[in-house]
């Protein structure tokens, strides 16, 4: 981590010595690297501007997704028809990501929590090839799963009707590897010592579970169950292929399909808008109830956001 | 006494096993029901047969009577006299291909830097920044490319007030160079996040040494920062390829042009028309074929990461 600072102080020094006998100026090759953070930056601000920009003009006042009119709420609740408050299928598409969000999150938790204890503890040939089917089930691209998701609820079980229910199962599929892969994560680095001991003072095996691996498997769970919320509310090509009307299309879906149809206008940025909002209070949730989780734990900023993020496992 | 322990001990271990195969078996179930069943839903869809009357797919699930219409549709259309897919595969190797380069000559500087030279404090300011898109809805980010690259938008007054431009570019219909920018823009972030977890891993002390035995700058990085980086800038472009190779969303809203259209694009025209149904199944398996041994060589590979990081 302190690479540059601990080799600051010494390679001065050296530098100073080559300096003087070899009596011709070098540079100094622990110097900063000022070309590559100046690239950094032009990529950061690359990768964001456009965002801000899209933030700003969900609050023109006028039609334009383009040019700036001045600033109004016209677009999230001023307007009585166009407005996301008063128009029903913009409102309708909030309350959609929402109830979408929640509903997978309840599943697919305790779902993936359940099967990643299972399948770690439980050894065996059954049990190691369905950890590569999950595995499989986070790589595959999103496209394929959700033709066959399709497929499966308008051909094999078409009483699953496109709509709401036929979102809620293929998310919680396509989602309930995070958990899965994050407890199992966090199972290897506990370790067996904690249900052993348990298991020696007499805990049945539903007692330690209850007992010993829940508390420690916690700051896990909470940080799957927010990586899950997160990535529903931006799901997008699952939901496109399994809605059926404007009832159950959520905001991605709305978002792209409005656009597309050419009649975009400051209405979807205030959509997007609330995504956006959406998925940071979720983060910043994720983040303050992680770090309180494991508040006893030595842990800096950086491993927290690592685990939000999905990066540490 | 050992010994009635050890004959106390076997059942209670064999009730283990039951209790830890009760607790993985709704997921068990769950993925066999609704991700391995499916796959094969969907290759009974493309071994099916057309419902004359109504024009929709009917699934064959038993293999004794799979038929081979839809596949020889597909391959008519892949290499018949009218065939009409040869330019999109090429499209699409080619679009995925320059995006993926475009997001590792823009995503390697910026992820080395931020693991190797920012300051600590510096570092998690970069971090969050980085980290922000992947929060941030993929529809949003494109969203924002749609209303800066409009006609009346600000890239084309930015063009015209530089001279630029002469008139405004219609960037957003048919524009290869949009929907090749607009994927670089969509995945990089998702590299980043690799690229930068595998260059932290790096050891200072082996870069250093490089420098210490007389390796220029360029050399060092040459002969130890890249073969180290090499697993990370594997998974990171794997992690960018695959959802580029399965992406119709980014091309529409970009350009919307058949001029632009990739494999994805064909896919999900195909599902809309039901009359098309069983083609779009023989596409799907057919790009999941290709894309069988990138995916199983990502899993053993991160696997083996994770496994050296315990």
């Amino acid at each position: 981590v302190n690479a540059s600072t601990a080799t600051a102080a010494p390679s001065s020094q050296a530098d100073r010595t080559v300096r003087r006998a070899s009596g011709f100026r070098r540079r100094n090759p622990w110097r900063h690297p000022w070309f590559l953070e100046g690239f950094t930056w032009l990529y950061l601000i690359w990768s964001l501007v456009p965002i801000g920009l899209a933030v700003l003009f969900s609050f023109n006042n006028g039609k334009s997704q383009a040019v700036w009119q001045g600033f109004s709420w016209r677009w999230y609740f001023s307007d009585p028809v166009n407005s996301v408050l008063h128009d029903p299928v913009l409102h309708e598409s909030v309350v959609q990501t929402l109830r979408l969000s929640v509903y997978t999150t309840v599943i697919a938790v305790p779902l993936g929590v359940a099967f990643a204890l299972g399948i770690n503890r439980w050894r065996g040939v059954t049990a190691s090839s369905f950890n590569f089917v999950m595995i499989l089930s986070f790589v595959i691209p999103e496209l394929i799963f959700g033709v066959a998701m399709f497929f499966t609820f308008t051909a094999l079980f078409s009483f699953v009707h496109l709509g709401t229910l036929a979102e809620t199962l293929g998310l919680v599929t396509w989602n309930v590897s995070w958990p899965a892969i994050i407890v199992q994560a966090r199972l290897v680095t506990l370790g067996r010592q904690y249900e052993e001991a348990a298991a020696d003072l007499g805990a049945t095996g539903w007692q330690t579970m209850r007992r010993v691996m829940l508390p420690l498997l916690a700051p896990a769970i909470f940080a799957s169950a927010v990586l899950v919320f997160s990535s529903v509310i931006d799901d997008f090509v699952l939901v496109d292929l399994l809605n059926s009307n404007a009832a159950n299309t959520p905001m991605s879906v709305l978002i792209y399909s409005t656009q597309r149809g050419g009649n975009g206008g400051p209405a979807l940025n205030a959509l997007g808008t609330i995504m956006l909002a959406m998925s940071f209070v979720v983060a910043l949730v994720g983040y303050l109830g992680y770090r309180w989780m494991t508040r006893g734990e030595r842990m800096d900023n950086r491993q927290a956001l690592a685990a939000i993020t999905g990066a540490d496992s | 006494v050992a010994l009635r322990g050890l004959a106390q001990r076997a059942p209670q271990r064999g009730k283990h096993r039951l209790f830890w195969a009760c607790l993985a078996a709704p997921g068990i179930l769950w993925l066999t029901l609704l991700f391995i069943v499916p796959f094969y839903v969907v290759l009974a869809i493309a071994a099916g047969q057309l419902n004359q009357l109504f024009g929709t797919p009917i699934a064959e699930y038993n293999p004794l009577h799979w038929t081979t219409g839809n596949l020889s549709a597909a391959w008519r259309d892949i290499a018949g006299p009218s065939a009409y897919l040869g330019p999109i595969f090429v499209r699409t190797i080619l679009y995925t291909a320059i995006a993926s380069a475009l997001c590792l000559l823009i995503g390697y500087p910026a992820a080395y830097f931020v693991a190797r030279f920012a300051g600590p404090r510096r570092k998690v300011l970069m971090l969050v920044l980085l980290i922000a898109p992947f929060w941030i809805s993929y529809m949003m980010r494109m969203l924002a490319w749609v209303d800066l690259l409009q006609t009346n938008g600000y890239v084309n007054s930015a063009l015209q007030f530089l001279h630029l431009a002469n008139h405004p570019v219609n960037w957003l219909s048919g524009q290869p160079v949009t929907v090749v920018l607009g994927l670089a823009y969509g995945y990089i972030p998702y590299l980043i996040l690799v690229l930068y977890a595998g260059l932290d891993r790096i050891d200072p002390a082996l870069i250093e040494a490089g420098r210490d035995l007389g390796l220029g700058k360029a050399r060092t990085f040459m002969r130890v920062t890249l073969p180290l980086s090499r697993q990370p800038i594997m998974t990171g472009l794997l992690i960018t390829v695959l959802p580029m190779l399965g992406d119709y969303f980014t091309n529409q809203l970009m350009s919307g042009a058949t001029n632009t259209s990739m494999i994805g694009n064909v896919i999900d025209q195909q599902l809309s028309t039901p009359l098309f149904q069983g083609e779009g199944a023989v596409f799907s398996i057919f790009l999941l074929l290709i894309l069988m041994v990138p995916m199983i060589y990502y899993v053993v590979a991160t696997n083996r990461t994770s496994r050296e990081a315990v």
